[in-house]
């Protein structure tokens, strides 16, 4: 996708300021574009770090577990095929406190995971089933709480 | 209002120092815990780097050559009438098909209003509140190979719409 918008962007832009003698400007903005990218990234690494420090922190104690069962009513709402001694079981609750955290890399291998053991469960393999829709939207419209990747944006803008 | 500020204000240095005080309590090794995650953290933003540029450098290139000007002209009426902020669009399209070059869209539009400006409110309300729906639908549904996905689509691009103009209808009351 991004492999034909790209160029097409960027040559369009070149045609029509090259019809609008808009030639300096744009000369201009290349360079200031590598100046924005590094300066951006710079401040956006320290709040990035900082929070995945803090998260790993909360994965490694049983405070993630803790959380994981306040979840249980929302679960027997969302997941009525699922029970609980269910394989996927845990493995959802756990992506669902991933994302609820903000944690996107850690939710994706734990929504691999539970989408594999629904399958499993699944009675019609060609076809993906009720709870598995249901998973696979909940990780589509991002539910969370603590969305850190807005909160190291926004904050390493603020300082800049 | 005051008091949601506050919330918010002290809601960060809350969830740090609560995660601390129960890895010491749990008798973990925080500080190395920490610095564990730290690297994992600069590892994700290095990798977001060479994309950040790329997205960068087309967006500033399509603005500097006056093309964004010219599309915004032409759509502006129709976006009045819906009261979309003509910059919001962009972002609201690549939103579901690109993580990275959405994030660079909303950093930008960030950076040239404000943070706290409400476009630059509504940009960061839009990236909390939505996904990459179609990386991650084709994601899932090719880790088991599963073909058939029913009403997957529609679903996610219905939330996907609610999340974008609820973000625009809040900071526009």
């Amino acid at each position: 996708m991004l492999n034909k918008l790209w160029p097409a962007f960027i040559i369009m832009s070149f045609i029509y300021g090259l019809l609008n003698f808009n030639m300096d400007q744009l000369n201009n903005s290349i360079f200031e574009s590598c100046k924005q990218t590094i300066e951006m990234i710079l401040s956006f690494m320290g709040v990035m770090c900082m929070w995945n420090g803090i998260m790993e922190i909360i994965k490694e104690t049983t405070l993630i577990n803790k959380i994981t069962k306040c979840l249980t009513p929302i679960m027997k709402f969302l997941f009525p095929d699922i029970t609980k001694e269910s394989k996927a079981y845990g493995e959802i609750s756990m992506n669902i406190v991933a994302n609820l955290l903000g944690l996107g890399n850690a939710a994706t291998p734990l929504g691999l995971k539970a989408i594999k053991s629904l399958q499993e469960e699944n009675k019609n393999k060609d076809e993906l089933s009720n709870s598995m829709i249901m998973f696979i939207v909940l990780n589509t419209m991002s539910i969370q709480i603590i969305p850190t990747t807005v909160i190291a944006i926004r904050s390493s803008l603020r300082f800049y | 209002m005051n008091f949601i500020n506050y919330i918010s204000t002290i809601i960060i240095p809350f969830i740090i120092v609560f995660a601390i005080g129960y890895g010491i309590m749990e008798k973990k090794n925080v500080y190395d815990i920490f610095i564990v995650g730290a690297k994992k953290g600069a590892k994700i933003v290095i990798k977001l780097f060479p994309t950040l540029l790329a997205i960068f450098l087309a967006i500033n290139l399509l603005r500097s050559s006056g093309i964004v000007d010219f599309v915004i002209d032409i759509i502006s009426p129709i976006l009045k009438v819906l009261n979309i902020p003509e910059e919001i669009m962009p972002l609201a399209i690549l939103r579901p098909i690109s993580g990275s070059a959405s994030m660079g869209i909303a950093t930008n539009i960030m950076q040239e209003n404000g943070v706290d400006s409400k476009i630059g409110l509504i940009a960061s309300t839009i990236m909390g509140a939505t996904e990459t729906t179609f990386y991650t639908i084709a994601l899932y549904t090719s880790s088991i190979g599963v073909k058939k996905i029913r009403f997957t689509l529609i679903s996610s691009l219905i939330a996907n719409i609610v999340g974008v103009t609820t973000a625009i209808l809040i900071f526009s009351l």
